[in-house]
């Protein structure tokens, strides 16, 4: 009863956590088609922050600051936001695909240095003794506390992003995601937009690299694969419906579920098997991503005109 | 033919015919729905109702390359070379769905266009306008169609080449091609010319033989500049 | 001067070759599709590891293997192309990106559910380098694959300046809509044009092999010089990639050159780094790339 209670609080911050990820990346690609393929990047900043800021003082990294882990969330989110900015100034005036490519070396180049300078962050082994908050509470009292800030967090942005949506500010994004030039043809700051969407979710995503870094108590070049946050977060974002919050967030519930699912059946397999398990689950992710794009290509929820505001 | 690019009209009626070594002139005000009644022939735009039918049989809705392998040619305004390719390599891409006949219609099409034997090497997009224009005519003759649609030929191009560029499209058409054109300059184009339509809005709004178009006082003014 | 050489300018050349083969079929697909092939590394990989079971199951040399591999990389590219892709070709190339993350994700994970994620080595043992003239040296491998990718790109060269479909495809990755109205079959010059960009990319992933060793990511991490090479040559332009490829491949490991003091200019863990500054300089200075290509 006790294991499933925890497997239960697990599965729902982790839901909690990608669901803060695919919010950000909605917010770039959704609102402003803006196409961020360095998720991992981003991440990795808000990530590796908060370690640095709250882990207790060790003669393998930077740290010892001692910061308390909530006051860590704003500087995570700031730095991420900081790293963003020229970026964009950069890439942004760039076509879709480019800003792919530029986006992927960008974060490639990020984790690059995470995992080589051994003095910032213990290299490849990473920081492996980040406090967690609420930790002091115990099982499965602290587990559930650090749940409810997530979910907190959570709502928070989603309230903010169904504004968002609905303000002229989300207007002017579509306007300028479905066509550039009439949008800067009826007067709209063009590059300031897309700079500000991209700056904002980078900074969310930071939030949720932050927020990782806390659950897992550890962030390492492994905690940073692109697949596990660049690809996956696309994946929820595209099945759950792109240009939609809610599809954002019933995006990353689905696909987590189906990704700790497949867990549960996999480690049924005979021994030989379980270690490759996670590879069948990659496989199955991505067949599932290339069916559902083929298939209902706007997601389960799709994009809907936003509901006036009287 | 009704249509036009993404749920707007352009096209709310226009009906065109061009018999077996005719040439026809297309000509009309800016807007006029020239050019998308050219693409609207070729398969480019999507046609809301009526129908293309050529050599007796419904082509509507079908795809280009099939059009260019049942002896249409069409050569759009601009962008109408391959600019790496050299002028022998974008002659051969008009014969791409022939490769049979590449040998006898490359001597035709340079029988016609000296020039381009003389710039066979060299890479389309160093040359002139005209010579481009050329190119572009050259490849679309390579597949041997029966029509060939040319928009706008002379746009962009000084009188003199114009003039060359007239002449070489009666010569086309003395080969046994018929010839359906898009123009601006309405005067010459239809000096060459059978027939002629005049568009607007979207409609026909005259049809008639080149020579009594070329003397109708209201085309005058509108379209040959007096 | 001759260690600059042998440890620096010549491997560079020989990793310069791996990159403009796997640029070549980047930039063809861009031009040609209009997307950037996000599973191209992966398509290495799996030309890698292709030829990894030819060495194993027949005991032969990686090299008699190399044929199969990209025999393999050219129909499996096809294959994935006539079952992921094509849906997609009226798509905007934004929706086939993502669609070719998917790829990516399923393609890496086959190899590591088939061949495991263990480093392999197609051979055991060290070679010694083989004396040019004087104190230059060349490794064997770097030998290898200078020379087997210059015979390569001499029959690609071949392909498109004399063949019919060769041809094609330089018209369609110059024009593709033009193409199109011209009466060329593009659906054929697309097969064909994942047949060669699957092929080469094979070629380059069994060398990267050889170069270093055989790992599922071995392809990924090459995803990023790769782009910047095809930028750098100019998309549509299969000669500039191949320019772009040696140019990229030489600058990162001569700017490990300890250039200013004892210490190498740039540490070797970061020679992607300059790939990354080489691409971002192009895009904003001059898009186009160094033979004028596209910008899509």
């Amino acid at each position: 009863m006790f294991g499933l209670l925890m497997y239960g609080l697990t599965l729902l911050t982790m839901i909690g956590i990608y669901g803060v990820l695919t919010l950000a990346l909605n917010l770039q690609w959704g609102f402003a088609g803006l196409f961020n393929a360095g998720i991992a990047g981003f991440f990795a900043v808000g990530a590796y922050t908060t370690a640095i800021l709250t882990a207790p003082e060790s003669a393998n990294h930077l740290g010892g600051f001692g910061w308390p882990p909530l006051a860590a969330l704003p500087v995570a989110m700031l730095l991420s936001g900081l790293i963003a900015w020229p970026i964009g100034r950069i890439c942004l005036g760039l076509k879709g695909d480019y800003l792919a490519m530029a986006s992927i070396g960008i974060a490639e180049i990020i984790r690059l240095v995470f995992k080589n300078e051994t003095w910032l962050a213990n290299g490849t082994m990473g920081i492996s003794t980040v406090p967690r908050p609420f930790e002091s509470l115990g099982q499965p009292w602290g587990n559930a506390a650090f749940l409810l800030l997530v979910v907190l967090i959570l709502v928070v942005l989603y309230l903010a992003a169904e504004r968002a949506w609905a303000s002229p500010w989300g207007r002017a994004m579509r306007a300028i995601r479905d066509n550039e030039l009439a949008a800067a043809a009826i007067g709209k700051d063009v590059v300031r937009f897309r700079l500000e969407a991209f700056v904002i979710g980078s900074m969310v995503m930071g939030l949720g690299g932050a927020l990782s870094a806390m659950y897992f108590k550890f962030i390492g070049a492994s905690a940073t694969e692109p697949l596990l946050t660049t690809f996956l977060v696309w994946v929820m974002l595209i099945i759950g419906g792109s240009g939609n919050n809610r599809g954002a967030l019933l995006g990353a519930l689905v696909v987590w579920l189906i990704w700790s699912g497949t867990e549960l059946f996999t480690n049924r397999l005979p021994a030989e098997w379980i270690t490759r398990s996670s590879y069948l689950r990659a496989l199955l992710i991505g067949v599932l991503l290339i069916v559902v794009l083929q298939r209902f290509a706007r997601g389960i929820l799709p994009e809907r005109p936003p509901r006036r505001i009287d | 033919m009704v249509g036009g690019y993404g749920g707007m009209d352009i096209l709310n009626g226009v009906d065109l015919a061009v018999e077996a070594n005719e040439i026809v002139v297309i000509i009309g005000a800016n807007g006029a729905g020239k050019s998308t009644a050219m693409k609207a022939i070729f398969g480019l735009v999507q046609l809301r109702a009526g129908s293309v039918r050529f050599d007796g049989q419904d082509v509507t809705g079908r795809l280009p390359n099939a059009l260019v392998g049942l002896g249409m040619g069409y050569v759009p305004q601009e962008r109408n070379v391959f600019r790496n390719l050299t002028v022998l390599e974008n002659l051969e891409m008009g014969a791409f769905l022939k490769p049979m006949t590449l040998a006898r219609m490359l001597e035709q099409v340079f029988t016609l266009f000296p020039v381009l034997k003389e710039k066979a090497r060299q890479p389309a997009g160093e040359l002139s306008g005209g010579q481009r224009q050329m190119v572009a005519v050259g490849r679309a003759l390579m597949a041997e169609p029966k029509l060939l649609m040319l928009d706008e030929p002379t746009a962009g191009l000084s009188p003199l080449v114009m003039e060359q560029i007239f002449e070489r499209i009666v010569a086309v058409n003395q080969a046994g091609i018929g010839i359906l054109l898009v123009e601006q300059n309405a005067r010459q184009a239809l000096s060459i010319a059978h027939r002629g339509y005049v568009l607007a809005t979207g409609r026909n709004r005259l049809t008639d033989t080149a020579a009594a178009l070329l003397d109708n006082p209201e085309i005058g003014q509108s379209f040959l500049g007096g | 001067m001759a260690e600059f050489i042998n440890l620096y300018l010549l491997p560079g050349v020989a990793v310069g070759c791996i990159y403009a083969l796997g640029a070549v079929g980047i930039s063809l697909i861009f031009a040609i599709l209009r997307f950037a092939h996000f599973a191209h590394g992966d398509v290495m990989t799996l030309g890698a590891y292709l030829a990894y079971s030819v060495v194993i199951a027949l005991g032969w040399s990686v090299y008699a293997a190399l044929p199969f591999a990209i025999l393999g990389g050219a129909l499996a590219s096809m294959g994935i192309d006539h079952v992921v892709y094509r849906p997609f070709r009226r798509s905007p190339g934004i929706i086939v990106v993502i669609a070719s993350f998917g790829v990516m994700l399923v393609v890496r994970s086959a190899i590591q559910l088939f061949w495991g994620v263990d480093i392999l080595s197609y051979e055991t043992g060290i070679r010694r380098p083989i004396p040019l003239f004087g104190d230059i040296r060349l490794a064997q491998k770097h030998i290898i694959i200078i020379a087997a990718s210059v015979v390569i790109a001499a029959a690609l060269h071949w392909f498109l300046s004399r063949s019919r479909m060769g041809k094609a495809m330089r018209a369609m990755s110059d024009d593709a809509d033009l193409a199109r109205i011209s009466g060329i079959d593009t659906e054929k010059v697309v097969r064909w044009t994942w047949l060669i960009g699957g092929g080469l990319a094979a070629a380059a992933g069994v060398f990267a092999g050889i170069n270093t060793k055989l790992h599922p990511s071995i392809g990924w991490d090459l995803l990023l010089p790769l782009f910047a090479a095809a930028i750098l040559g100019g998309i549509g332009r299969p000669y500039g990639a191949i320019v772009g490829g040696l140019a990229i491949g030489i600058a990162q490991e001569v700017a490990t050159y300890p250039w200013l003091s004892e210490l190498p200019l740039v540490p070797p863990a970061y020679k992607n780094a300059v790939a990354f500054f080489v691409m971002v300089a192009m895009l904003v200075w001059r898009p186009t790339g160094l033979f004028k290509g596209r910008v899509l």
